[in-house]
């Protein structure tokens, strides 16, 4: 039969010699090989004390931004719930009153906000679809919970502190060289 | 009267020695699990268990807790009394062995001398061979009582298994017997140490060698571990167990491990021996000290290497078990006790 490439091996099916009938050598071999192996160096990364860093893409949980005098950017368009391939996104809208112009940028603004982090496959398309650069997925992850419920994040998990009156947890939660520092310059 | 006239203080002595030998051992065991853990951890490049306590040395606790705190199961068509006996007997065969092994020369306490060794009977090797083979009864006996298919089968491979392999180890032993001259796992821990005399293995290497391997065989220690093989068995004869009586059965294969490093130590290693120090001249409580270090040293290493080979060769195929058992180490043991006393017959007749 012609071979159809030029790596397929002939399978040796000679009898085992007397030598390698003991086991013992080819045993002994394999002992020295993990035997060597205990003065490698591991590979393990300690999770949650090191982290392996992302890439600049990574979508993990989500972040409602403000702008820089702290004023929430959402204006409850749901474009982004109608964006969302999961149907992960819900919200409510209320108008702007008199005297909340430092809360609220746009007239309207989203009174709740809700993504069920169970649903989401976090593909960041509500980060695309957002016409006022107020959803943006930061480089957290993993959240965990002990119901159901608790994976459904309001506004309270979702907004990002006030870099007015909180400057320092705002800070924090840009991180380094995330997304969000960019979105708050534009 | 003199029937009556027990010696009381040698009754309360031989109590504590035991218990603290029983204590001793599962104290040991319990690392061992740890230490396995760690060991296939460094030798496939991880860290292994690291998060309880420094360098995860709770674990054990944290095992072991577990293992209490789970669901206790019966299964209905399962034996009640057998089911329970099973991981008993294990777990008593493994623990009685270590009565005859001497785990150290004599120490002095308020005029009294004590023998660190529970029982100095003159048939200790034997007995420890008829205790041995008793532990395949929790194997069997567990998989039978388990009603379960894959249980059974891993009890017979398990019974099949423990009698070509104990024919190889009796054989390899008799060699060492001749040259001892006597049965008493004392008498031949000190011919070892007596001064030029090397320790038995320089005399028997090949013996040491099939008695290894059979030990690895009677333990049910990879790659022999066939009554257990979890890809084909499920873990066989206790797949049915949870709670404690799973713990025990695991226990009792770690217990086995010291017994047997003890054992092979004993009869091959000089037992409780320092090599290349006379230990009669030291004083005779630092030297008794000093022997138990040593014989525990020598368990370490034993079990280290147990450890090692687990990790590194695979598991035999069940005809190739049998076809080394029975074709290879069995013959090879029997041309070993030849020479031996030929050997031994030669010298005597110079
Ligand atoms: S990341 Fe994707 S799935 Fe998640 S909320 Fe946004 S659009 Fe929906
Ligand atoms: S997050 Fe953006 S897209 Fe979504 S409702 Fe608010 S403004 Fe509209």
């Amino acid at each position: 039969m012609q071979a159809l490439t030029n790596r397929s091996k002939e399978v040796s099916r000679k009898p085992i010699s007397f030598l390698e009938s003991l086991y013992l050598p080819a045993i002994f071999k394999g002992m020295a090989i993990t035997f060597s192996h205990m003065f490698k160096k591991q590979p393990t990364i300690h999770y949650p004390e090191q982290k392996r860093p992302f890439s600049p893409v990574f979508r993990g949980l989500h972040v409602l931004n403000r702008d820089e005098e702290g004023r929430e950017r959402c204006t409850a368009c749901g474009l982004c719930a109608v964006a969302c391939p999961a149907e992960a996104i819900t919200m409510e809208a209320a108008e702007r009153m008199p005297g909340e112009e430092n809360k609220y940028r746009e007239e309207k603004y989203a009174a709740r906000y809700e993504i069920n982090m169970l649903r989401c496959i976090f593909c960041g398309l509500c980060e695309e679809a957002c016409p006022k650069d107020a959803i943006y997925l930061s480089e957290t992850f993993a959240p965990a919970n002990f119901t159901r419920k608790g994976f459904i994040y309001g506004k309270s998990d979702l907004l990002i502190p006030d870099p007015k009156t909180e400057p320092e947890a705002y800070a924090k939660a840009l991180g380094k060289g995330e997304k969000t520092t960019a979105s708050t310059t534009n | 009267m003199t029937l009556l006239a027990i010696d009381w203080i040698l009754l309360i002595e031989k109590l504590i020695l035991i218990a603290i030998i029983v204590f001793a051992s599962l104290g040991i065991a319990l690392y061992t699990t740890f230490a396995e853990r760690k060991v296939a951890a460094i030798l496939q490049d991880r860290p292994g268990p690291n998060r309880a306590g420094p360098f995860g040395l709770f674990q054990p606790f944290a095992d072991g807790l577990k293992l209490i705190m789970k669901e206790e199961i019966i299964p209905n068509t399962a034996n009640k009394f057998l089911f329970v006996l099973g991981p008993g007997l294990a777990m008593t065969a493994a623990l009685m062995t270590c009565a005859v092994i001497p785990w150290s020369s004599q120490v002095h306490i308020f005029d009294r001398t004590i023998d660190l060794q529970v029982a100095d009977i003159n048939i200790g090797i034997l007995y420890v061979f008829g205790v041995v083979s008793m532990g395949v009864y929790g194997i069997m006996i567990g998989g039978w009582a388990s009603n379960n298919k894959f249980s059974l089968m891993a009890a017979l491979r398990g019974a099949s298994q423990a009698i070509s392999y104990e024919l190889a180890m009796g054989l390899s032993l008799i060699a060492v017997l001749m040259l001892s001259g006597s049965l008493s796992l004392k008498t031949i821990v000190d011919q070892q140490m007596a001064p030029g005399h090397l320790w038995n293995v320089a005399y028997q290497p090949l013996g040491f060698l099939i008695f290894f391997i059979c030990a690895l065989a009677e333990c049910n220690r990879t790659p022999f571990d066939l009554p257990e093989a979890e890809n084909e068995l499920n873990f066989g004869y206790h797949q049915e167990y949870s709670s404690m009586k799973l713990g025990f059965y695991l226990f009792s294969e770690y217990v086995n491990m010291i017994m047997s490093s003890a054992i092979m130590a004993s009869l091959f290693f000089g037992g409780f021996d320092i090599p290349f120090l006379d230990e009669s001249t030291l004083a005779p409580n630092l030297a008794a000290g000093l022997g138990v270090l040593a014989l525990l040293v020598k368990i370490v290493i034993f079990i280290f290497v147990f450890m090692w080979i687990r990790w590194t060769v695979p598991r035999f195929r069940y005809d190739q078990l049998m076809n080394l058992g029975w074709k290879k180490m069995i013959p090879l043991a029997l041309v070993n006790m030849l020479i031996t006393g030929a050997v031994i017959l030669w010298l005597q007749g110079k």
